[in-house]
């Protein structure tokens, strides 16, 4: 094969791969995109039911209950507005009171939300980027963590 | 004084490094070989340096000298032996060290054994080699050095995050870093192939062997790292799509890239430009892992210890790195050659095809990864992308490879070569590729899935018939360099199914249990027997006894553990493997109810032959070390090291 057209079809073939490529990113990134809130934003904002989202802030103090049968409930906070969780599955062991935390998942019809996951950390030079921010912009939290 | 000694060996070995930088370049752009002899010995003395360093910092463990930060950070009086040595690459600045150490010993390395018949490219790449060594141990030095003491001197020391209190840690991060930093080579003879104005194939031959060896040591430490994950952090998977585990892959999937891509250029000298590109990239790509693991710019369910200063300085090295070998590459390529030329059906077109489709899944990777902050620096903070991205443009991509994957032993170099008797074999692997989608079909895989399953099937029975047509290769070499590739390969379709069987895994089911209680999967029913304390050195643990019941009884013993001194509780979980797959229980917290009965959360899944994933990561390490050492006999013989 000629030089020429033997590059030629190398080119094409590596379009068409792109082509594919970007379109299944583009296509497979509006399903999988997911929105960070403060809990303020949360009630400014007001997401619909079933729509995934992820919220970050402080677990309140005092305000983890354990149902008898399992799961976890808890409510986030930013010292402005505060959202109840409910969570059916295991809080993870770096789960705190009065620390920061992370939780994907959607609100239910009866207004609480619902996780799918929590993510916490509890090291004292770790804060999850949004959740700094959240917390600095309501004011709570005047710490280091800046991007 | 071992921490000042130590702070100085760092500082020495980022002297000697400047030395060989210096020295490297004179060596090759006057031929002098006095230059070349102190190049040399300043890789060889600082790699001494470096690791006496590593060592001093494991006897400040000992120690639990506690006047030195990192260590009061990491350790405590009351860690078991075994973790006070491990703590020293458990955190950030002790695995910057390692990672310093290992990039001074590929330098020393590259003087010792690269290229004995081209020494002009030889001491350019121990050059640039310095020149790394000089970027990450001024890092080192002077933004994260592990021998910082402390002004208040602490009785007893934090302790290293209890997670990181397992065997696997011991190995993983070194493992993982071998390969990350192996690649360092594959960009330092790249870049200096480049300079030098070298062909293709020249530069394809000196970097071959070195990042083969960086890919599979990077293969063993994803492995372990995913092993860790389901095993010791029981988070009941092995891979998440978390940016710190996308930050290991995409340098991956680029050297495995890299790996047959080299092959194709070092044969016929086609494709010599993109495997410089791809030998730039793949190190370029390994610094950015470090950035974003580091910097804590995305929000990562892995743990280190985070700081945007740091991340600065590792976003400047990694911009040093890919923008100025990326306009190297740009200036130079054209001295590459264009090769011999191939044509449709050769084996150089279907490498081709291999490389466009790993290179796809980088691609998607890098973009889904990144893209937070892209969309941060257009001012929409907040974004993070789902696994459900990932899954979808990842599996086609890697899904297609194994379509092609098994022609491509049996096709000649430059030549067409599908001709009947191709066509006749590869008819005999569509039965074996139907039986595994009918076998993904009935344990309920996605459609996705299926076929991924189907072509796997398809791989495997290539992959067997690629060993039966080439069992007749004489030499030592050439049987190892075989066994490698079909190793690898086999690895690759073990791996597929595994990911196939994984994908049909129910959700855990997580429910209280008081004793007495029982807890029921399909196939399983699961009885918690009793609680008791089980406490160990440095920590104390509720230990409980389930009773396991699937036609035979027997029982597991899971943990949670609290260690006092890092106030942090772990959980231990408790695993039946068998061929179906495992049993996973894991014990959470324990709740009072109304009437006073305690009752313990208990976490169950069943996770189909995981064993799978083990088994294909194993024969791929095993496949890349036996390509390696083929590798090493065949460069003997043609008077070469290695």
């Amino acid at each position: 094969m000629r030089a020429r057209s033997q590059r030629l079809i190398m080119v094409a073939v590596a379009a068409v791969v792109l082509a594919m490529a970007t379109g299944l990113a583009l296509i497979a990134l509006r399903d999988a995109i997911v929105l960070f809130y403060s809990p303020s934003e949360v009630v400014a904002a007001h997401p619909g039911i079933g729509e995934r989202i992820r919220i970050g802030g402080l677990v309140e103090d005092g305000s983890v209950e354990r149902p008898a049968d399992g799961g976890a409930d808890f409510t986030v906070t930013d010292g402005a507005a505060t959202i109840r969780v409910v969570y059916a599955g295991s809080l993870p062991d770096l789960f705190r009171e009065g620390q920061g935390v992370v939780v994907e998942g959607a609100f239910i019809a009866s207004g609480e939300f619902e996780a799918s996951t929590v993510l916490a950390k509890h090291d004292e030079t770790y804060m999850p980027p949004e959740v700094a921010q959240a917390l600095r912009e309501s004011g709570v939290w005047q710490g280091e963590g800046e991007q | 004084m071992i921490a000042e000694i130590g702070r100085f060996l760092v500082a020495l070995a980022f002297a000697l490094s400047a030395l060989q930088l210096l020295a490297g370049w004179r060596a090759a752009s006057a031929g002098s070989t006095p230059a070349m002899q102190i190049a040399a010995r300043s890789a060889y003395t600082a790699l001494a340096a470096a690791v006496i360093a590593f060592g001093l910092l494991i006897i400040l463990f000992l120690q639990s000298d506690f006047s030195v930060a990192y260590v009061a950070g990491h350790s405590h009086v009351d860690k078991p032996l075994f973790y006070k040595i491990a703590a020293a690459w458990g955190g950030h600045e002790g695995s910057m060290l390692l990672w310093c150490v290992m990039l001074v010993a590929i330098g020393a390395a590259l003087a010792r054994f690269a290229l004995k018949q081209d020494e002009q490219l030889k001491n350019r790449a121990v050059s640039i080699q310095g020149g790394l060594q000089l970027l990450f141990l001024g890092f080192l030095a002077f933004a994260s050095n592990p021998f910082d003491r402390l002004l208040d001197v602490p009785l007893q020391g934090a302790g290293l995050n209890p997670i990181l209190q397992d065997p696997a840690l011991a190995i993983h991060p070194p493992t993982l870093y071998i390969g990350y930093v192996g690649l360092s080579a594959a960009f330092s003879l790249a870049v200096a192939g480049l300079i030098e104005g070298r062909g293709g194939r020249a530069i394809a031959t000196a970097l071959r062997p070195w990042s083969l060896f960086a890919w599979t040591a990077l293969t063993g430490g994803i492995a372990l790292g995913a092993w860790w994950a389901y095993y010791e952090l029981g988070w009941g998977g092995w891979w998440f799509w978390d940016p710190v585990e996308n930050a290991s892959f995409m340098p991956w999937l680029i050297a495995a890239a890299l790996i047959h891509s080299a092959i194709a250029t070092e044969k016929s000298g086609n494709f010599a430009g993109w495997t410089a590109f791809l030998a730039i990239m793949a190190f370029s790509l390994s610094t950015m892992g470090a950035f974003l693991v580091r910097s804590g710019v995305l929000t990562s369910v892995h743990a280190f210890a985070l700081d945007p200063e740091r991340g600065l300085w590792i976003l400047g090295i990694m911009t040093i790195l890919a923008g100025g070998g990326l306009t190297l590459f740009a200036l130079r390529s054209g001295k590459l050659g264009n090769g011999d030329g191939f044509a449709l059906t050769s084996r150089e077109a279907f490498i081709g095809v291999n490389n466009l489709l790993l290179a796809a899944v980088a691609g998607t990777v890098l973009f889904g990864t990144l893209y937070p902050l892209i969309m941060s620096a257009f001012g929409v903070s907040g974004i993070s992308v789902g696994a459900a991205y990932f899954n979808a443009t990842a599996t086609p991509f890697l899904a297609a490879l194994l379509i092609f994957l098994p022609f491509a032993p049996f096709l000649p170099w430059k030549k067409d070569g599908f001709n009947r008797r191709l066509a006749l074999r590869s008819a005999l692997w569509i039965l074996p590729g139907v039986l595994a989608g009918l076998w993904a079909f009935l344990i309920d895989a996605s459609p996705v899935a299926i076929a991924a399953a189907a072509f796997a099937g398809w791989t495997l029975a290539g992959v067997v018939t690629d060993l039966w047509h080439h069992r007749v290769l004489q030499g030592a070499a050439a049987c190892f360099s075989l066994t490698g590739r079909i190793l690898a390969h086999a690895g690759v379709v073990a791996m597929a199914l595994g990911a196939v069987a994984d994908s049909t895994g129910r959700p855990e089911t997580v429910r209280a249990l008081a004793e007495g209680e029982q807890i029921g999967i399909p196939g399983f029913t699961l009885t918690l027997d009793g609680v008791r304390r089980a406490d160990g050195r440095n920590y104390l643990a509720d230990e409980a006894r389930i009773v396991v019941e699937n036609g035979r009884v027997s029982e597991l013993l899971p943990q949670r553990r609290f260690y006092t001194a890092a106030d942090t509780t772990t959980r231990e979980v408790a695993i039946q493997s068998g061929f179906g797959g495992d049993l996973y229980v894991a014990l959470g917290e324990p709740r009072a109810r109304d009437d006073g009965e305690i009752a313990y959360e208990v976490r169950v899944s069943f996770n189909p032959m995981v064993w799978l994933l083990g088994l294909g990561a194993l024969l791929i390490v095993l496949g890349g070390l036996s390509a390696s050492i083929g590798r090493a006999l065949n460069g003997r013989r043609a008077g070469m090291m290695p």
